[in-house]
């Protein structure tokens, strides 16, 4: 079945194309994971519920587990490790190092990302469930609230969400957000 | 780590270790300023937040083939028929795996690990089959397509704590299941003030964030000579131990024919200590592919009945007290669901032994078999149950007697380990309930249901935490010098505790050097055996085997090593250390709101103050301490499972209706660890921090609620229906 249904689809995954022949079964998630190897984004629950496979696709986040590839042909994704590396961290990865932001490190590259694309949402004047004033669409202030409810899609077992939200204040403080 | 291999199957492994500043050839060893007790960087930070540490699923492989496991669907009975023609149809398919045609296991080291050799059902979730595939999706496909026909037998799946078939357990944790001192009747008789209830819970599920995973690779050598062959398991766990002596003997192999890595854990909370079925799955399927390497990776919805969870239970506690409120009798019978597969018996009512003082006290852990998956160590499996109950108890006993709670406790503080008569090596719980206290603002508490903030009711609640020492057995560890470093070898993991950091930090100051120049090269085989990273003991234990093998070290080859030089060193627990009871003690405080309108428990502040001895690295060990009172926090107010009594399943398996805390659920955490030394855990005077956390935390926010709202909640979670049927 993969030979008579298989789809071209082009995905350029930290600024690196790739071109792949898919089963349209095949998740943006396992495309990266099992096809492509790149494995700086996880599987945590493969069906939305934890945020552990989130990446940045055309500059939104989105939780890649719950995306078909086929659907994202063409797509600019980027992962954790797209965000810096370890010898050049990204601004959030710097700040999550020095508040210690991650204890097992499973569900950190999503954290990351998706930190990285919310901190875009509130700049670009995004409300959330707990902004008070919706109509506005100033960037937003990110209160330790704001950056709570925003980040509530991605979950740590581990328990370092208060080191996460000082991490990520750190960084909306000098982008001028906080 | 990867792991290849030359054409005689011997292995030339090569770790990934976290990342260390190049070598200072000037920062030489000598005298200078040491590195336990300050604040160091997470080593394996960058990597992990690169996304670039390699966890089980992710070690690169050379043409792998997938395994998809096929779970009963029934709660007992016998498999009667198989019907692989579909499955075994689908393009990709390399072989459907059932116990008609499974290989043969060897030798039945863990009744749980027995799979695939009949027909018989124990439980719903048993791993009944599997499709080795060439892809994951192939192999997916066709499991949903394997059927299996049974003739279902009568089940039993729900705890009912007083039914006839409950029986008392005779050992728990090398001690006495159940134990009676003084005239508990007698003592019940005498108090004036009294308690009576039972404290409950569902079972609660790890929900580790990494799925178990694992690349499985059999290196069948020579069909002349079997002791060649070679089982490499690329897994997530806590250490090889258990694997080397459960699973190895399973597939008939001696323990050295297995090697197992595990360099990065993403989380384990107990439930990656020991080997669980998939594991076998993915051997047997290994042993037939061989040479290909095998990958599994659990669903999440697979993980709720494949790798373990912390069982349900009923714990029944009576407290007297006299006018003063010193405790005259404490009883705490705990009943617990366990798998007639394999039974393992949290202990509960051990905290409750020790905790007090009291004249007489009964204790008895009891258990009740049922036709469910069995269960294993859930991040302080007992402690977490046992003091819920206890320090439940002790709130509704302040209530009653009209005494403060911290002050009830601090009245029946003992002088030794009420159990055994033994000298504490160190208990400092009445100095962190005085600085909890201070620190919290607990003289703001007022009586139940006074406070208010608009909709929400306001309560205060507090509670003692305690976990023991859990060192006994002897191990080793090896320091060897290369390329201007020093490497820490030994078979710990790094489970997210920090102890890539803080082994490095313990072995710098054993050999005087700068930790930058300590590497760590742990979560392997192939190093030396240690014990696995549970029961809070790691940084203590392998600490102490560091230590020896730093000082072995230097006794050997002095300040200036020659490249290659290595030296082995063992450690057991500090000699005369079986004369004092050694715990960690500490005390919980939360602030919690409830809605009047919805009944919602929100929590506003929690603190957690502890004497822990030796704190190595204040940095991780905050996290970590806050990590257990996170979960903590989630097992009260959210974790709720729900079985179903007909098909025996768990019918909320996955993250989306099994809730545990989220971002939006966790107030600031406040942690503050008491300055202590205690020389009998280990060499550098530190204590267990991984599990204490958790334990006491659960009962602080229920009698924050009772405080809140004048509502006693017996069971957790503490959600906004029990709330309102309160
Ligand atoms: S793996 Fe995609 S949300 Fe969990
Ligand atoms: S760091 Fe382990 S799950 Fe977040």
């Amino acid at each position: 079945m993969p030979d008579q249904h298989s789809h071209p689809t082009t995905l350029t995954v930290n600024g690196e194309r790739h071109d792949l022949v898919l089963d349209p079964r095949v998740s943006v998630l396992d495309a990266l994971r099992d096809r492509l190897g790149v494995t700086s984004v996880k599987k945590g629950c493969d069906h939305g519920q934890c945020g552990a496979c989130t990446v940045i696709a055309d500059g939104r986040r989105i939780v890649s587990c719950l995306a078909l590839a086929v659907s994202y042909d063409g797509a600019e994704v980027t992962t954790a490790a797209g965000l810096g590396s370890v010898g050049a961290l990204g601004a959030l990865q710097e700040a999550f190092v020095d508040r210690d932001a991650l204890q097992c490190g499973y569900c950190t590259p999503g954290q990351v990302c998706s930190a990285e694309a919310m901190l875009a949402e509130a700049e670009a004047g995004m409300p959330s469930h707990v902004t008070a004033d919706v109509a506005a669409l100033d960037p937003v202030r990110l209160s330790p609230e704001e950056v709570r409810e925003r980040m509530s899609g991605n979950l740590c077992r581990c328990g370092a969400y208060p080191n996460i939200v000082d991490a990520i204040l750190d960084v909306a403080g000098e982008r001028g957000l906080a | 780590m990867t792991a290849t291999r030359d054409a005689q199957g011997r292995s030339s492994e090569s770790p990934v270790l976290p990342l260390h500043a190049a070598p200072d050839p000037q920062r030489s060893a000598g005298p200078r300023e040491p590195s336990v007790g300050t604040d160091r960087r997470r080593v394996d930070a960058p990597l992990k937040v690169t996304g670039t540490a390699p966890y089980a699923y992710e070690h690169p492989t050379t043409n792998p083939c997938h395994v998809w496991p096929v779970l009963s669907t029934i709660a007992r009975g016998t498999i009667i028929g198989v019907d692989a023609s579909r499955a075994a149809a689908v393009p990709g398919v390399i072989r459907v795996l059932t116990h008609a045609d499974a290989p043969r296991l060897r030798v039945k080291a863990d009744a749980g690990l027995w799979i695939l050799q009949g027909p018989e059902v124990h439980h719903r979730g048993q791993i009944i089959g599997g499709v080795i595939a060439d892809t994951p999706e192939a192999a997916r496909e066709a499991a949903e397509l394997l059927v299996f026909t049974y003739d279902e037998a009568p089940s039993k799946v729900e705890l009912d704590p007083d039914g006839p078939d409950v029986t008392t357990a005779k050992v728990v944790l090398m001690r006495p299941g159940s134990e009676t001192k003084g005239d508990p009747e007698q003592g019940w008789g005498e108090g004036v003030h009294r308690v009576d209830a039972t404290y409950e819970h569902t079972a609660q599920y790890h929900a580790q964030m990494e799925p178990h995973a694992v690349i499985a690779t059999w290196h069948e050598v020579s069909p002349l000579d079997v002791r060649a062959t070679r089982l490499t398991l690329q897994d997530s766990n806590q250490g090889p131990l258990p694997h080397r002596l459960l699973l190895a003997p399973l597939l008939g192999l001696l323990p050295h024919q297995l090697d197992v890595s595990s360099p990065y854990v993403g989380g384990a909370f107990g439930g990656k200590a020991f080997p669980h079925p998939h594991l076998v799955l993915a051997s047997l399927a290994a042993k037939i592919v061989s040479p290909r390497p095998v990958k599994l990776a659990l669903t999440r919805q697979q993980m709720f009945s494949v790798v373990g969870h912390r069982a349900a239970s009923s714990q029944h506690v009576r407290l007297a007290a006299d006018a003063e409120g010193r405790l005259t009798m404490v009883e705490h019978v705990s009943t617990q669901a366990a798998s007639r597969v394999k039974n393992s018996v949290d202990h509960s009512c051990m905290s409750t032994r020790m905790m007090y003082a009291t004249p007489n006290r009964h204790t008895e852990h009891r258990v009740l078999e049922l036709d469910v998956p069995p269960s294993t160590w859930m991040r302080a499996p007992g402690d977490f149950t046992g003091m819920f109950a206890l320090e439940t108890a002790l709130d509704e006993l302040a209530h009653t007697a009209g005494i403060d709670p911290v002050d009830l406790r601090v009245r029946n503080e003992p002088d030794v380990d009420p159990e055994n008569g033994k000298p504490w090596s160190t208990r400092a719980l009445v100095a962190c309930l005085q600085r909890g206290a201070e620190r919290f603002g607990w003289d703001e508490r007022q009586a139940p249901g006074q406070r208010r903030d608009g909709e929400w009711q306001i309560g205060l609640g507090m509670a003692s935490a305690v976990f023991p020492n859990m060192h006994m057995v002897t191990f080793a560890a090896k320091i060897l010098f290369t390329g201007g470093r020093y490497v820490v070898q030994l078979q710990a993991s790094d489970i997210g505790t920090g102890a890539h950091t803080v082994l490095a930090q313990i072995a710098a100051d054993a050999l005087g050097v700068d930790p930058d120049l300590v590497v760590t090269d742990i979560g392997r085989t192939g190093t030396p055996m240690a014990m696995v990273a549970g029961g809070s003991s790691g940084t203590y234990e392998w600490g102490n085997s560091v230590v020896a093998a730093c000082e072995a070290f230097r006794r050997k080859h002095g300040l200036h090593p020659a490249e290659g030089a290595s030296a082995t060193g063992r450690s057991g627990p500090p000699k005369g250390s079986n004369k004092y009871s050694r715990n960690a003690f500490g005390a919980h405080f939360a602030e919690v709101a409830v809605s009047s309108v919805t009944d919602e428990v929100r929590v506003r502040r929690l603190l957690g103050v502890y004497a822990a001895g030796t704190i190595i690295n204040p940095r991780t060990a905050r996290s970590q301490v806050m990590g257990g009172m996170i979960m903590a926090l989630s097992g009260a107010l959210l974790e709720e499972s729900y079985r179903d009594p007909r098909f025996g399943h768990i019918a909320n398996g996955d993250l989306a209706s099994y809730h545990v805390a989220a971002h939006a659920d966790v107030p600031p955490i406040d942690v503050e660890f008491l300055p202590e030394h205690d020389p009998w855990f280990g060499a550098k005077g530190s204590k267990g921090i991984g599990e204490i956390g958790m334990v006491g935390t659960p009962a602080a926010l229920g009698n924050a609620v009772f405080n809140a709202t004048g509502k006693r909640l017996r069971s957790l979670p503490f959600t906004p229906s029990a709330l309102a049927e309160a």
